[in-house]
């Protein structure tokens, strides 16, 4: 593999080798030298058309890790604001001989648009893309939810909210099923996709009724700024019928454990007695981050381009 | 991404297939981990400050048979662990990328240790090299010494063994290939023509 641009594009060996690593990567975090030399030399850009603070800290974390030299390049303050376009963002990187770059953007397909286009011969991982995707968030929840429950085949996950503005419910519903767990999508009808029967899950609209037999249940976050039309009456109401608090927890399994990519609306979708309970690990989530940053970070750049292209 | 290296993977339910000479069988093998378990006993003047780091993936069930070795002799456990070297190796940016092995460092961790760094076949001495380099991202050791079943010649830097099974010389075009029962189903050293697989 060359790039990574989405969740499905992934087998289940390619999956399972790259949470391999990651588990090898993330005993690095309890050694005093936290850095390893795998991709000395190398030059990793992270491309952010939109804002983000925990993903790109969380890459350029990884990325320094692993020896690289990082570039980070915002679209606030440089010539895109200027009104540069995306193929000439991508030339000038090629011609400072960038081997990685770590793509978000606002529009759905733009790193993939970078990774085909051959303006460029650096690898893509997407950082997530618009509504469409974000697999290192899902490989880093896959991550997560294997090192509490051991391996996920099998195993029943809920994903509650917004799926339909969600790109991290799109890349956990497709690596999820080819990991071979069983997943519930849970939505009020309006926030959800109107193609969910080509989704690899079975969906639902009441949340109280899927809890009792889940073994995870991740919360996403309603993203407000998406929000330009009336998907819910209210907050309140949103609150009401599907934000988890410590009466919904209560009635999930003993071992079940609660997910969130962040950042929370604690009060809205999850309460704050929940993001702090002990079976939250959110927390744990940006730390499980970086680990599975490295872990795809070496696996795409580490090895050499004339190989990887033949094989 | 190259498929998972399942290549190494033990296929007990096939009879182990020879191609090549043996030149160490079992009871051979057996003798020389004992050896070489006396002998880090008389050098280090006992178990007390001794460490066995195997290498991935043969050298570390070599380090855990010299440690039952030597927990026989002195009554007395030594740490033992493994230390994959995949990301310290200097022709990393040159094969396509390998999958990493798992590294386990005793709780005690290394500092003021002797680390007995335990491999199957030295050859070239750049795995060794990497695993140096390794080392000095974990901790300082005392000292650092090598133990490998087989020594083939053929060394590419400055690096030697303080404790050989055998010393095997070979010429460049020939395979050494050591088989383990934890990972291949018998206990064997053999040595063939490049290209026939051992």
């Amino acid at each position: 593999m060359k790039h990574l641009l989405s969740a499905g594009d992934l087998s289940r060996d390619e999956a399972n080798l790259i949470l391999d690593t990651a588990e090898e990567m993330r005993s690095l975090a309890d050694r005093p030298i936290k850095k390893l030399p795998a991709l000395r030399g190398r030059t990793v850009v992270n491309l952010f058309f939109e804002d983000s603070t925990r993903t790109r800290i969380s890459f350029e974390a990884a990325a320094k890790r692993l020896s690289a030299d990082v570039i980070n390049f915002s679209a606030k303050g440089s010539s895109v604001s200027k009104g540069e376009s995306l193929k000439d963002t991508a030339l000038t990187l090629q011609a400072m001989g960038a081997d990685g770059v770590v793509c978000r953007h606002g529009s759905s397909g733009a790193p993939h648009l970078l990774a085909k286009s051959g303006w460029m011969t650096g690898s893509v991982v997407n950082a997530g893309d618009g509504t469409h995707e974000h697999p290192t968030q899902a490989l880093l929840d896959a991550f997560t939810m294997r090192r509490h429950l051991g391996s996920l085949d099998g195993r029943r996950i809920t994903i509650v909210g917004d799926v339909l503005h969600s790109r991290v419910a799109r890349s956990n519903v497709l690596l999820l099923s080819t990991l071979g767990a069983e997943v519930t999508v849970v939505a009020p009808p309006t926030l959800l996709p109107v193609n969910m029967t080509s989704w690899p899950c079975a969906t639902s609209y009441d949340l109280d009724g899927a809890l009792a037999k889940t073994d995870a249940v991740m919360m996403l976050r309603v993203q407000r700024e998406r929000m330009n039309d009336a998907f819910f009456p209210s907050a309140r109401e949103y609150t009401r019928r599907y934000g988890l608090d410590k009466y919904r927890m209560a009635q999930l399994p003993d071992e079940a454990i609660v997910l969130h990519p962040g950042p929370m609306n604690r009060g809205m979708e999850i309460s704050a007695e929940v993001a702090d309970s002990t079976r939250s690990v959110i927390v744990e989530q940006v730390t499980n981050g970086v680990a599975i940053r490295m872990a795809v970070l070496y696996l795409l750049l580490s090895g050499s381009n004339e190989e990887e292209q033949t094989a | 991404m190259s498929p998972a290296q399942s290549a190494e993977q033990p296929e007990f339910t096939q009879p182990p297939q020879h191609s090549g000479r043996e030149v160490l069988d079992a009871s051979d093998i057996s003798r020389a981990l004992t050896r070489i378990a006396h002998e880090i006993l008389e050098r280090n003047r006992g178990a007390d400050p001794v460490v066995l780091l195997g290498i991935p993936t043969r050298g570390v069930a070599l380090a855990q048979r010299v440690s039952a070795r030597i927990q026989a002799v002195e009554g007395q456990s030594v740490p033992t662990g493994s230390l994959d070297v995949t990301m310290y190796r200097d022709d990393i940016g040159l094969k396509p990328p390998r999958g990493l092995e798992h590294t386990d460092i005793p709780a005690d961790g290394i500092d003021g240790k002797v680390v007995v760094l335990v491999d199957d076949v030295l050859f070239s001495g750049r795995t060794i090299r990497a695993a140096l380099d390794a080392l000095g991202d974990i901790g300082r050791p005392r000292a650092v010494q090598l133990a490998v079943l087989v020594d083939r010649g053929h060394r590419e830097l400055p690096i030697r063994a303080d404790y050989v099974g055998k010393n095997l010389p070979t010429s460049l075009v020939e395979r050494v290939t050591v088989h383990l029962t934890e990972y291949d189903g018998e206990d064997a050293v053999l040595i063939a023509d490049k290209g026939a697989k051992g």
